[in-house]
Order: structure tokens, then C-alpha cells, then sequence
């Protein structure tokens, strides 16, 4: 652990990344409803993206501010899990990544909201009600997928299965940070395992656990969504918007 | 910043086109309030009822009888507005992953969730009328319903966001203030909605082109061009000249619609010439003059071949807007049959249940 | 099966105080669906608001200002409610 900067930038990353992976729905999402369900949760991401990273931009005190470390870092230096920069796939895939993140992120604001770090505290107790949400939307649809149809329980199943190994780096210890992330995955598992359970799918095994976000060590996927997110940004030094 | 002070000099309301949605709430309300006499007198007397309604300016209302080619022409004209919200998601959507600060991603993505929920909105007043949505995507994937043709341009830079925010925007708006006042309850009551929300879009694109007009040399280029490209096709969103409109007469007698496409069309370059002044932008337009005598700008109008090529399926982005929509329809559809089947046994358990 | 996604007539109440008003309808396969869909559409989640969804099939109307016997097609079909009654002051600019 490097400080609160780094806590900071961490969250914001995951934060900002996950919004930009659900902004991609917007107009392709299964039904007309959804779209706004989903651009509702992009924007909850997106704001506390916002906030984080213009905090952790202070706290930094090198003069950067929300939109210079989200358009002009390189992956290298993005500390986002891998979980949120992985492509969307399928819906169930989607709602799989949802429900894993949300799951983190409801105790992790919720511990954040009782923080010593004032400005923490009040991002914390804004973000988790949005992340209470998130979870229920979540929870909601990979209920129905996994006792829906037997061709969408199979999408749902592969999906949870599919993005499972990615879990665990969210909960990498770090004693010394505002909150530390395993002391946050009993809650996790709990809540998981009963959406699990009622979606009748079974809980995948643990077993190969990628990471390396945090260090900047990312997947292939998250430079492609950076090149994407910051072209315009980048093509103009300097000009404001 | 910009707020409501685009309207036309002569408009008292003194509130410009917000103003105007507001007065035709209060008309509405004002106008339901009146006195008029009870029921029909009897089957005879249907079609007297229903012209006294539309003469009073009061609702006519779902279940109220109602001329067969009246229902037919709102269901028509209702769906086309709602595909024009879902399909005009598209051109902006575009540039959501591209948004050049956090900011302005943000107020973008919300601005297409909006567009959603519009075009939600309209479904459900055309469903008063008796069709469902299923119906209406289903004619709008089978190209039997169309959607207004200025969605069929693509969006190059980043100022054509800006430019379908204020002259897109812009043009529905002077299209859809009249239509809060249209004879359809249902259908005033959704646009009265969607006017008060729409506001908010046409000054954020009007907000993004004079940020870029008053940026760097290449920025306000961007913006120029956009103005440029864009320019004709809103001229030409108002529809074909009063004397080719086919649908017009009786529009307005019903008072479905209220001014013709050459008054909005007129009202709209009014309206733009200053807001072109303040953004430092040029319209495309040597012709572009004050008439004294007309007290109104003459101004040289758009290529109307060029708009039946687009209706007709030639523009630069029919295909591809139309295969977008097809292609999320198609891969959603094992994830509705899916909530349909969870729902479908949930409340064979409840069922269960209560026999139990 | 039956509609897989029929229509469901949303009621909010603005805050406490005020009752229930008719704001609208919305498709959704089951009622938690519905609640979920009426507080992004109709609320874009305001805190605090309190709303109902009513299967629009469940609504029997009487209307005496209307000549239900005349219309074709049968009257008694859910989707005729009329929507879009204006939400109390304070919803309107969500």
C-alpha cells in the first residue's frame, strides 16, 4: 500500500472502467427498459469515478485533475481490477461481472462511509446505496437467468464460470489501506453464494486466480478500451471542452 | 446559461419554448375544467361529440369514439416518434466511449438514456390506441414504420454531438412545443413531458459548440464543419413543402398537428440566425437574409430529392442504423424469454400455493 | 404462455403527504421487474419515493365519460387506461 492516493485511484479506476464497459450496452441492451437500467448504473460508476479520481488527484497534489488521470495515463499506470476492464460478452456475462463487483463494492463503501478520511466517508456513504442497487439489479437478472430457460441457465452458468478466477484479486490483502479488502470477503461470499443458490447455478470451483491490476499489469483488453476512451482527449493537448 | 431565451421576440410568455409547454399544460388543465355538455345523445351523435371535443380544444381520451382514419393517423405519426427516440440513440450513442472529458461522458450518457425513456413513453401512448409494442418494433424491424431521416446521418467528430443537440434537438422541439397542444390526451400529456426534458438537450449541444467555437483553431474548425453538414438535413426534418405534405389538411383540422411544415421550418431559422451569431458559427447559407417585409428570414431551402432518397432507404446510414437495432432485438431475445420463463414459473408456484 | 412482458400501470407517490398518482405504464415480465423499471423510467431513482405497479389486466374501469359499448376494439382492453397523468410538483424535473 502506497498511501491514499493509491487507495483512491484504485477505487476510481474500477469505478471508471466498469462505467465505460456498461456505457457500451447503451442501445444494444435485451430490452428498451434495461438500456436505462443499465445507463443508470454506468452513471453511478461514472460519478464516483468522478470523485474519487478528482480526490485522489488532491491528495496527489502534483496539480491533476479528474480528466488527467482518466485521458492521459497509459494502462501501465491504471490500477483497476481485472474484473471490470474484461469485455462485456453476453448479457450473462455482464450481469456476472455486476453481480461479483457490486458484491465487493456494497461492504467496501459501506466500511469506507465509517472511515477516519472525511471526503472517503462521504463518497462511501453516497456510493453505497448506488452499489446496493447495482446488487439487487444484478441479483435480480442472474436469478433469472439461471432458472430461466435451459439455454439461458447454460449462459449463465459459463458466465459465472468464466469470470469467477477473477474474484479473487479484488480481496488481495493490504493491511495498511483505509479499508483492507479481505476483511470484506466473508460478506462477499455470503451474499454470492445465496444469489447463487436461488439462481439454482452452482458456485464455481477456485482455482487459477489472475491479478496484477493493481500493479499495472493488466490484461490485453484495457489498452484497446483506452485507446478508444481517450482518442479525442489526446488528439487536442490542452483544449478544453 | 443558455436556458429559454431562445424563443422568437414576439413570444409574451416571456419563458421562450419551455414557456410554451408550460402555457399548454395550463391550457390543458384550463380547458378541462370547462363546461360542456355530458354525454353523447346517442349513437348518432358520435361523430358531432367528437368534433365539439376537438372544436373546444379538450382531450379527446382512449376510450372516447374516435374516426377510424384519426386513430389510424395518430398510431402512425405516435410510433414514428417513438422509433425516431430508440433509433436516434444511435448517432449519439457513438460517441459515449469517445466523450471527450468525464463530464461532458457523463451528461451524454444521460442525455441517450433519456432518448430511451421518450421513446418508452411514447410506446405507451400509442398503446392507448389499441396496437402493442410488440407490433410497433415489429413494423419498425420490418421497415414498415419509419423513423425521422435525420438519424440516418452519421455522426463524424465530436461536434456533430454538439450540432444534434442544438439544431436536431432543436428542430423536434419547435416540432413537438405545438403537439403538447394536440387534441390526443394521451399523446399532449407524453409530449409535455418530453418538451419539459428536452430542454436540458438542446442547451447541452448548444453548450458543446461554443465551448469548441471558442476553443482552439482546430475546435471551432470541428464545429464549423459539423454546423455545415448538419445545417440542411434539420431544414429538412420539418418535412416536405406545405403543398407536397399529404397528411397535412387533416392533421390540422383534427388539431393533431397545428402549424405547417413551412411555419416551424420558417420559426426554426428565425430562431437559429442568433444563436449562429453568439457561437461565432456561419450557416451554410449565402441566401441567408432579413426580410423586412415578411418580418422573417428568407432563406434558401433544403434538397427535398435528397430527403425522399433518405426516406426511401438511400442515406449514408439507413442500413446500418436499421441492422444495429435488428441485431440488439435478436440477441436479446433469449435473455426476455428467459425473464418470461422465470416469471412463468414463479407464478405457477404461487398458483401452487393457493391450492394448496 | 401468455404476454411474456405485459403492460403494468406505475403510481408514485411524490413524497409523504401526497397520495399515489398514475404516472404512466411500462412492459415487464414480473412485478419486481416492473418496480425496478418504474423507478428508472418514471423516477430516474429520486430517494424517497414511493411507488406501486399494478398489472394494467387487474384494472377495471368505469368511465362514465366514455362510450365503452361503441369502441372497437373491446373496451375492456388494459392497454386503453390513459397514461401520463402529470406527476405532483417537485417530480416533474427529475
Amino acid at each position: 500500500m502506497n498511501g491514499p492516493f493509491e487507495f483512491a485511484l484504485r477505487l476510481g479506476d474500477d469505478a471508471l472502467i466498469a462505467a465505460q464497459r456498461l456505457a457500451e450496452w447503451t442501445t444494444r441492451a435485451p430490452e428498451m427498459e434495461e438500456d436505462i437500467a443499465l445507463a443508470n448504473i454506468a452513471l453511478d460508476q461514472l460519478g464516483a469515478a468522478r470523485l474519487l479520481l478528482t480526490y485522489a488527484g488532491e491528495l496527489e497534489g502534483a496539480g491533476r485533475d479528474e480528466d488527467a488521470l482518466a485521458y492521459l495515463r497509459d494502462d501501465r499506470e491504471f490500477r483497476n481490477c481485472l474484473l471490470v476492464e474484461l469485455p462485456n460478452d453476453d448479457f450473462a456475462v455482464t450481469m456476472a461481472k455486476l453481480l461479483f463487483l457490486s458484491a465487493y463494492q456494497l461492504p467496501l463503501y459501506t466500511a469506507l462511509a465509517e472511515c477516519a478520511d472525511e471526503r472517503l466517508a462521504a463518497i462511501g456513504s453516497k456510493a453505497r446505496k448506488e452499489s446496493a442497487y447495482h446488487l439487487d439489479h444484478a441479483s435480480l437478472w442472474v436469478k433469472r437467468l439461471g432458472d430461466g430457460t435451459e439455454e439461458s441457465h447454460r449462459r449463465m452458468q459459463a458466465a459465472a464460470d468464466q469470470v469467477w478466477p477473477y474474484v479473487a484479486e479484488l480481496f488481495t490483502p493490504d493491511p495498511g489501506a483505509p479499508v483492507d479488502p479481505a476483511t470484506l470477503r466473508a460478506e462477499f461470499d455470503a451474499t454470492v453464494t445465496a444469489v447463487l443458490t436461488e439462481a439454482t447455478l452452482a458456485r464455481p470451483e477456485s482455482g487459477w486466480a489472475p491479478a496484477g491490476g493493481r500493479d499495472g499489469l493488466h490484461t490485453e483488453h484495457l489498452s484497446y478500451l483506452l485507446a478508444e476512451m481517450q482518442v479525442l482527449h489526446r488528439a487536442h493537448p490542452g483544449a478544453k471542452w | 446559461m443558455y436556458g429559454n431565451d431562445f424563443g422568437a421576440p414576439e413570444e409574451a410568455s416571456g419563458g421562450g419554448l419551455l414557456g410554451e409547454v408550460e402555457a399548454a399544460e395550463a391550457a390543458l388543465r384550463e380547458a378541462a375544467a370547462r363546461q360542456r355538455r355530458g354525454l353523447p345523445a346517442s349513437d348518432d351523435d358520435l361523430a358531432g361529440f367528437f368534433a365539439e371535443i376537438v372544436e373546444a380544444d379538450q382531450k379527446i381520451e382512449p376510450r372516447d369514439w374516435m374516426p377510424e382514419a384519426y386513430r389510424k393517423t395518430l398510431i402512425r405519426q405516435i410510433a414514428q416518434h417513438a422509433h425516431s427516440e430508440i433509433i436516434g440513440m444511435q448517432p449519439e450513442g457513438n460517441w459515449i466511449s469517445r466523450a471527450p472529458s468525464l463530464k461532458r461522458k457523463a451528461i451524454l450518457l444521460a442525455k441517450v438514456q433519456d432518448e430511451a425513456g421518450h421513446g418508452l413513453y411514447l410506446y405507451a401512448a400509442a398503446e392507448t390506441l389499441g396496437i402493442s409494442r410488440d407490433e410497433l418494433v415489429d413494423l419498425l424491424l420490418d421497415g414498415r414504420q419509419k423513423y425521422s431521416s435525420i438519424f440516418n446521418y452519421p455522426t463524424l467528430t465530436w461536434a456533430d454531438v454538439g450540432a444534434i443537440g442544438w439544431l436536431v434537438d432543436g428542430a423536434a422541439i419547435v416540432n413537438q412545443v405545438p403537439l403538447c397542444r394536440c387534441s390526443y390526451g394521451p399523446y399532449a400529456r407524453a409530449m409535455i413531458r418530453i418538451c419539459k426534458e428536452e430542454s436540458f438537450h438542446q442547451r447541452q449541444g448548444y453548450e458543446i459548440l461554443h465551448t469548441l467555437a471558442h476553443g482552439t483553431p482546430e475546435q471551432k474548425a470541428m464545429a464549423q464543419d459539423a454546423l455545415d453538414r448538419w445545417w440542411y438535413p434539420s431544414l429538412a426534418m420539418f418535412g416536405p413543402p406545405d403543398g407536397e405534405s399529404t397528411h397535412s389538411t387533416q392533421s390540422m383540422a383534427w388539431k393533431i398537428k397545428r402549424f405547417s411544415n413551412d411555419e416551424l421550418r420558417q420559426r426554426f431559422v428565425d430562431m437559429c440566425v442568433q444563436q449562429a451569431e453568439i457561437l461565432g458559427l456561419t450557416i451554410p447559407d449565402p441566401g441567408l437574409r432579413w426580410n423586412d417585409e415578411r418580418q422573417a428570414y428568407d432563406y434558401t431551402q433544403p434538397d427535398y430529392d435528397e430527403l425522399m432518397r433518405v426516406i426511401k432507404g438511400d442515406g449514408p446510414c439507413n442500413r446500418e442504423r436499421m441492422a444495429h437495432r435488428r441485431r440488439a432485438h435478436a440477441d436479446g431475445a433469449w435473455v426476455r424469454e428467459a425473464a418470461a420463463a422465470y416469471a412463468g414459473k414463479r407464478a405457477a408456484e404461487k398458483k401452487e400455493k393457493v391450492a394448496a | 404462455m401468455t404476454d411474456p412482458s405485459p403492460l403494468w400501470e406505475v403510481f408514485v407517490r411524490a413524497r409523504r403527504g401526497l397520495s399515489h398518482t398514475h404516472v404512466g405504464s411500462l412492459h415487464a415480465p414480473d412485478a419486481e421487474l416492473a418496480l425496478r423499471n418504474a423507478r428508472d423510467l418514471y423516477t430516474r431513482r429520486q430517494e424517497g419515493v414511493s411507488i406501486w405497479v399494478v398489472p394494467a389486466s387487474a384494472i377495471t374501469a368505469s368511465s362514465p365519460d366514455e362510450k365503452d359499448a361503441f369502441f372497437d376494439p373491446a373496451a375492456d382492453k388494459v392497454y386503453r387506461h390513459p397514461t401520463f397523468y402529470d406527476v405532483p410538483d417537485g417530480v416533474a424535473h427529475l
